[in-house]
Order: structure tokens, then C-alpha cells, then sequence
């Protein structure tokens, strides 16, 4: 009885790996109980969001106007390995809810005043019970709009109940480019797209060092795999070696034999990640063993703010950012290009955001605010909330914000992927006084210090 | 030839890591050698281990290595307490009934400890050097905690064969009803031999924390690691637990050389199903 018992539950467990090793991204699946998301703190004395202060005539509203009150639906990882980066997502977009609430809400030429409010739940980083929420959001939780949880699998299972329900779903936090080639209608990206991630990068590399040979070692998951896999040809178009090439489990925390492996390849720079527990752990094994490379590229984990907490690991350590407050967009920068400017500067929501939660923001708390603020936009220029209308107001935008240009992919192979957005290229660095701090290294117009090349070793 | 190289490079490494990997197994098949209980929550002790490591050196400055003997002994007590509190009135029922409970209390921690850690990756910034073979790179910290894994076997083997106490264990091991009619306490044994269990899982918890970032949820995977060493060394006995480690250690060194690493899991668990279905009691015999 115990035997079989045992072997009964060995037998289940071989069969779940087989199928992760076989390339489904495998998603951890802590208990917690579903929660909704407790509110965000009010900035105090935040400045104040100059379009909501500019849309909020709430008082001077006429008598009749109605009031509507929009919710929001989506899920976030309160728990489990995207975490991270989702919370700050969510704190982005709270931030972005509780200043359009508190100037009074958004009025429509007809006097109607929109409020939002919002209906989350803890997706534990699990596709699984993504799906299983949004549904619940959409059905049972009446969401008017969903925005996206975070990251590009997650997402993926989430936007199919959207564009079942023909619910607008935002996303952010979703870069692999594979969800808007499905025939989506109603999914839109803030977020540059996968494919296009490391493309600064390698520019920088190959006025750093042309002849450099590259690792790609990468998270076996949807969107690190996107990214990692789709450099490649523009790695081999620009004259680079690729020495070697390999996925890992997502489950990994012993990266000491990927680290021999790319010794053994001869590589000299390393291209590659997840996100952000697994990058924390290469990036300490690659300090560990004195790796030697000359240059270290992580995707997701050098950008946040935690980064760091591993010490030296983190010196050098490059990353792909989809916003920093040193590279912000201006008004001024909008108008050169001929889009429309929307929303405060990056040093009013970098304020606002460090007021509510006392931490810098990263480019996912900018990418949730924007997320908010796109909608916001959206919902203004089609002075409805109809989702259909809404919808045709994404399809038509062209505008910057602090975060940089927001514009949508139209036609039917691509639509709602994101075309207007760029990203820079950031490196922790050390300053003057020993500590860390975050510096763009490319683009050069954008650049605030030259990049550290080659990294130190020890 | 390439592989050859790759292989002398991650061999070490993984004797190294398999030590640790070992004791963590201990302590999961001392339990179920003493008391038929698999211990569901052996993961989250680990895990608690880990931030014992944390919060002695990020904290409080300790060296990790003295913050050992803390942990060691919070983890022991913490062992004590589940059993009385979870598994004491239920060591006579079904197995259900004792991995029910267990998973219960690997519930009860997982969630108060995201609740008060959150489940983001911590790390210990704790670095011990490193020198080079030629062709390897071996880690102080790995080195250290194979050492500390090899004593701490050994206090267990001596607390086990040489003290009062051990020997009341393995008298409870063989034959619960025939040690108590010869006086042996042995609810107090079953509670000490609980609390060993939880804290060579703690310790090892402890030492891994030094090497890798971690989180409240990382002790999952090393209690899954523990079930397949404890069927390779035989269940119920530690110190094959320790060979066990060492070969699931070495295996984890070895096969990255030959294959993506996706697929160690994979054959690890294979491995562990072919032991279970060709020799149960494991390469080196069940209770002992």
C-alpha cells in the first residue's frame, strides 16, 4: 500500500516535469487565498496629475450630470514569482486611479463624471488561475475594462477571456509579441514588443567591442524565450558570434553548471534572463565564479530597484528599460515629433509615486500609471466610455506621455502591438560615494554616463 | 572533449552542493524512519532556515556559520512544537491523515511567512572566496557548507549510535510497542526525533542561503529534491540520505554537460521512479 502509494505519486510528478522540460513555461503555485487587493495609499501632498486636474471640473459640472463609476479588472501576483515586478505594476496603476478619483474623475461633454474603481486578485503567478479570474472579473465582477497582469504568459491566458467578452484589455508588463498575431481585436501593448528588446543592446555592443563572441542563455518561458531567440538573426546580421544557446527551467537555483557552460563557450558577453528570481540568481552565480565576461545583459531583474541587494553581483549588470526617470519623455520632445502630449512629467509622477509608496519608481510602477493613463486618454477623445468606442480611440492615438510615444499596430496581423514605444539601455554603476546607481548607456542622445565596459572583476 | 572539461568543471561542484542536498534529506527520512510521516512541511522549514541566515547576518551581522547554532536549535524546538501541535494525535492513523496534517502546517507557514517576507527573492551578500583547480572554480561558501554538512552527519550518526537518547530513537524505529514495554519514553522520542528532522532541514536551509537567493517558496524545491535522495539512500535511513545527496548532487553536475539543464529534473525523477520500482528500500536499504 505504501509502495504504491509512493510510486503513484512519483509517477505524477515525473509526468508534470516531462512536460515542463518540454518547453511549457512552468509556473509555480503558492497557496494564498484570493484577496482583494488593498488600496494603495493616497499620495500626500503628491502633485498634482496635471491631465486629471485638467479633466476634473467635477464641481463645475452641470446639476444633471451623471455619475458612472468604471471598474477596472485585472490580476496581479501577490505571491509567487512575478511578484516583484507585478506589484509595482499595480501600484503604477493605483496611483494613476486614485489621483483621477481624488481631482474629481474624468467629465464627458455631457455632464457625465467617470470614476473608476477597481477589482483585483492574487493570480499567485499561475496561467491556470489567471484565466479562472478573468473570467470572474468579467462575469461575475461586471469590469468595463481589463488591464493585463503581469507578464507575457500570464497575459496571454488572460487576453483570451477578453477578446471573448469584447472587453478592451491594456497590457502592460506583456512584451512577447506572439499575443497581438492572433487575431485579437481588442488587446493593446504599452510595453515595447519582445522582439525588439535587446536591439539597443546589441547596438551598443558593437561599437563596444564588434568582435565580441555572445552567450544567449535564457528563462525557458514565453516571453524570455521571444526575446532571446528573435536577437539572435540581428546578433548574426551585425557580424556577432553566437557560441552558445540555451534555455533553462524556470525552477532553476543551482545556475553553477550554466555558468561553467558558458565559460566553456568562450563567450565574452552574455545576452539573456528571465525575470526577476532567476536573473538575481545568475547574476550572483555569474559574480560567484568570476565568470570574466565583459559584459553582462539581464532581462527584467537589473531594472528594479531591489537589484542591488545582491552588492557587487549587480555591478555592471546591464538591462533593456521601458522608462527611467533620468530618460523621460518631455512636452517638448512631443511636439517635435508632432504627437500629443498627455499627462504629468516623469518628475511629478516620480513624486507622486514616491510619496505613495516611498520607493522609486521602476519602469513597471511607469508602465501600470501609463496603462491608467492611456485608458484615460482614450476615454476622453471618444468622449464615451462605450468599449467599442474606446476602442476606436486606441486604434486612432498617437500621444506622448513621460513614459514615451503610445501608438497601436492597425492592421490585422499585428493589431494592438505596440509601435511607437523605445527603450534604453541602463547599467548599474557605482558613484562617486560607492553606492549604486542606475545610469542609461544607450541611446547615446539619451545617455547620462558612458557604459562600463569591460565589467570589473575580482 | 568540450564536455569532457565541462564535466571535471561542474563535478565538484556538485559533490559539493550534494552534501547539503543530504542533509536536507536527513532530516525528511529520519522522520519518516521514525514515525512513518512524511513531513509535507519540510519545505517551508527549509525555507525558514534560509531567512534565519538572512536576518543573523543581514540583520544582526552574526556570520552565518555561528548563526547555525541558533537556527539549529529554533529549528529543533519548532520541530517539537509541530509534532505536538499536528502530528502527535495522529502518528497511529492512515497516511493520509499525517500528510494532510503536515501539509497543513506547510500551508499555516507559507502563509504567514508572505504575509510577513512576502515571497520576493532575498540574498545573503556573503562571499568566502574562492580558489582555482585549473579546471574549476571552487566556492568558499560551497566548500564550507559540504564541510559542515559532513560533521553534521556525523554528530547524527554519533547521536544515533553512541548517546542514550539516539539509541531510544532507533529502539522506536524498530519497534515502538517492544521500546515502550522496556521503559523507553516514546512520545518524548517521537517529539525529538521530529524536532531532528525539522532541524537538519533548517540547517540546511541555512547553508543554502549562502550560496543562493531565495525565497519563502525556494524550500519547495528542495523538499522535492529530498524525497528523490531519500528513495535513492533508502527511506528511514540518514545516512544513506547522504549518499543520496551526493549522487543527486553529482548527477546535477554531470548532466548539464551533456544536455540542456531543463531536462535535470526530468531524469532525476526518472531515476527516482526506476529505484522505487526495481529497488524500494533504496541503493543503500531501507530502515535501519
Amino acid at each position: 500500500m505504501k509502495r504504491s502509494f509512493v510510486v503513484f505519486f512519483s509517477l505524477l510528478m515525473l509526468a508534470s516535469l516531462v512536460l515542463a522540460a518540454c518547453g511549457a513555461p512552468a509556473a509555480e503555485a503558492p497557496v494564498a487565498e484570493e484577496a482583494p487587493m488593498e488600496e494603495a495609499p493616497v499620495a500626500e501632498e503628491a502633485p498634482m496629475e496635471e491631465a486629471a486636474a485638467e479633466e476634473a471640473p467635477a464641481a463645475d459640472a452641470p446639476a444633471s450630470a451623471e455619475a458612472q463609476t468604471l471598474t477596472i479588472g485585472f490580476t496581479s501576483s501577490i505571491t509567487g514569482k512575478y511578484e516583484v515586478s507585478s506589484k509595482r505594476q499595480v501600484n503604477g496603476f493605483t496611483l494613476w486611479m486614485n489621483q483621477v478619483n481624488d481631482a474629481g474623475g474624468l467629465t464627458l461633454s455631457d455632464g457625465t463624471v467617470i470614476t473608476f474603481d477597481s477589482q483585483t486578485y492574487d493570480d499567485e503567478s499561475n496561467a491556470e488561475r489567471v484565466q479562472e479570474l478573468y473570467t470572474r472579473l468579467v462575469s461575475e465582477d461586471g469590469a468595463n475594462f481589463l488591464i493585463s497582469p503581469y507578464s507575457s504568459g500570464l497575459t496571454s491566458a488572460a487576453s483570451i477571456v477578453g477578446e471573448q467578452n469584447e472587453i478592451v484589455m491594456l497590457t502592460t508588463g506583456a512584451a512577447d509579441d506572439a499575443a497581438y498575431k492572433t487575431g485579437n481585436t481588442g488587446l493593446f501593448q504599452l510595453y515595447t514588443p519582445a522582439s525588439l528588446y535587446m536591439s539597443s543592446t546589441v547596438d551598443m555592443l558593437k561599437e563596444l567591442n564588434p568582435g565580441a563572441k555572445v552567450a544567449i542563455v535564457y528563462e525557458d518561458v514565453k516571453f524570455a524565450t521571444s526575446v532571446a531567440t528573435g536577437i539572435i538573426p540581428y546578433l548574426e546580421a551585425n557580424g556577432f558570434e553566437v557560441v552558445l544557446e540555451e534555455g533553462y527551467s524556470p525552477e532553476t537555483a543551482d545556475f553553477g553548471p550554466i555558468v561553467n557552460k558558458i565559460t566553456a563557450s568562450g563567450a565574452t558577453v552574455l545576452l539573456g534572463g528571465g525575470h526577476y528570481n532567476d536573473g538575481t540568481a545568475l547574476a550572483r552565480s555569474l559574480y560567484d565564479r568570476n565568470a570574466g565576461l565583459e559584459l553582462v545583459y539581464l532581462l527584467v531583474a537589473p531594472a528594479d530597484t531591489k537589484f542591488p541587494e545582491l552588492g557587487d553581483a549587480a555591478l555592471g549588470v546591464v538591462s533593456s528599460s521601458q522608462w527611467e526617470l533620468k530618460a523621460t519623455h518631455t512636452e517638448v520632445e512631443a511636439g517635435d515629433l508632432g504627437m500629443d502630449w498627455f499627462g504629468p512629467t516623469g518628475e511629478d509622477f516620480a513624486a507622486a509615486y514616491e510619496a505613495a509608496y516611498g520607493d522609486a519608481p521602476t519602469y513597471h510602477a511607469a508602465g501600470g500609471y501609463v496603462a491608467g493613463l492611456v485608458l484615460q486618454k482614450a476615454i476622453m477623445d471618444a468622449d464615451s466610455a462605450a468599449s467599442e468606442a474606446v476602442k476606436e480611440a486606441l486604434n486612432a492615438m498617437n500621444m506622448m506621455a513621460f513614459y514615451g510615444g503610445i501608438q497601436f499596430d492597425t492592421s490585422e496581423e499585428a493589431h494592438g502591438l505596440q509601435i511607437a514605444h523605445k527603450m534604453v539601455v541602463a547599467q548599474w554603476q557605482k558613484n562617486d560615494a560607492g553606492e549604486f546607481v542606475l545610469e542609461i548607456v544607450a541611446p547615446s542622445g539619451v545617455a547620462t554616463s558612458d557604459p562600463l565596459y569591460p565589467i570589473p572583476t575580482h | 572533449m568540450q564536455e569532457l572539461s565541462l564535466l571535471l568543471a561542474s563535478l565538484p561542484d556538485g559533490v559539493l552542493l550534494g552534501f547539503v542536498y543530504g542533509v536536507a534529506a536527513m532530516g525528511l527520512t529520519l522522520i519518516w524512519g521514525v514515525m512513518d510521516v512524511i513531513n509535507l512541511a519540510h519545505g517551508p522549514i527549509i525555507s525558514l532556515g534560509m531567512f534565519g541566515t538572512f536576518f543573523i547576518f543581514i540583520k544582526m551581522g552574526i556570520n552565518p556559520y555561528l548563526g547555525l547554532i541558533p537556527i539549529a536549535i529554533l529549528g529543533l524546538l519548532l520541530g517539537v512544537v509541530i509534532y505536538f501541535v499536528a502530528v502527535h494525535r495522529i502518528i497511529n492513523a492512515p497516511h493520509l491523515s499525517s500528510l494532510l496534517a503536515t501539509f497543513s502546517v506547510n500551508m499555516i507557514i507559507i502563509g504567514l511567512a508572505t504575509a510577513a517576507l512576502t515571497t520576493s527573492p532575498y540574498n545573503v551578500d556573503f562571499n568566502m572566496g574562492s580558489f582555482d583547480l585549473g579546471f574549476t572554480t571552487i566556492l568558499g561558501t560551497r566548500l564550507i557548507a559540504a564541510i559542515i554538512a559532513i560533521l553534521v552527519t556525523g554528530g547524527l550518526y554519533f547521536f544515533l549510535y553512541k548517546t542514550r537518547p539516539g539509541k531510544y530513537v532507533r529502539a522506536v524505529t524498530n519497534n515502538r510497542a517492544a521500546a515502550e514495554l522496556m521503559g523507553v519514553p516514546s512520545t518524548r522520542i517521537l517529539a525529538l526525533s521530529f524536532g531532528l528532522g525539522t532541524m537538519l532541514a533548517a540547517i540546511s536551509g541555512a547553508l543554502i542561503a549562502t550560496f543562493f537567493p531565495f525565497s519563502i517558496l525556494s524550500g519547495g524545491h528542495y523538499e522535492l529534491k529530498s524525497f528523490v535522495i531519500g528513495v535513492l539512500g533508502g527511506l528511514g535511513n540518514p545516512v544513506g540520505a547522504l549518499y543520496g545527496g551526493l549522487i543527486l548532487g553529482v548527477l546535477e553536475g554531470i548532466i548539464p554537460a551533456f544536455m540542456e539543464t531543463s531536462w535535470v529534473p526530468v531524469i532525476e525523477f526518472g531515476l527516482f521512479v526506476v529505484i522505487l520500482l526495481v529497488r524500494p528500500n533504496g541503493l543503500f536499504g531501507a530502515k535501519e
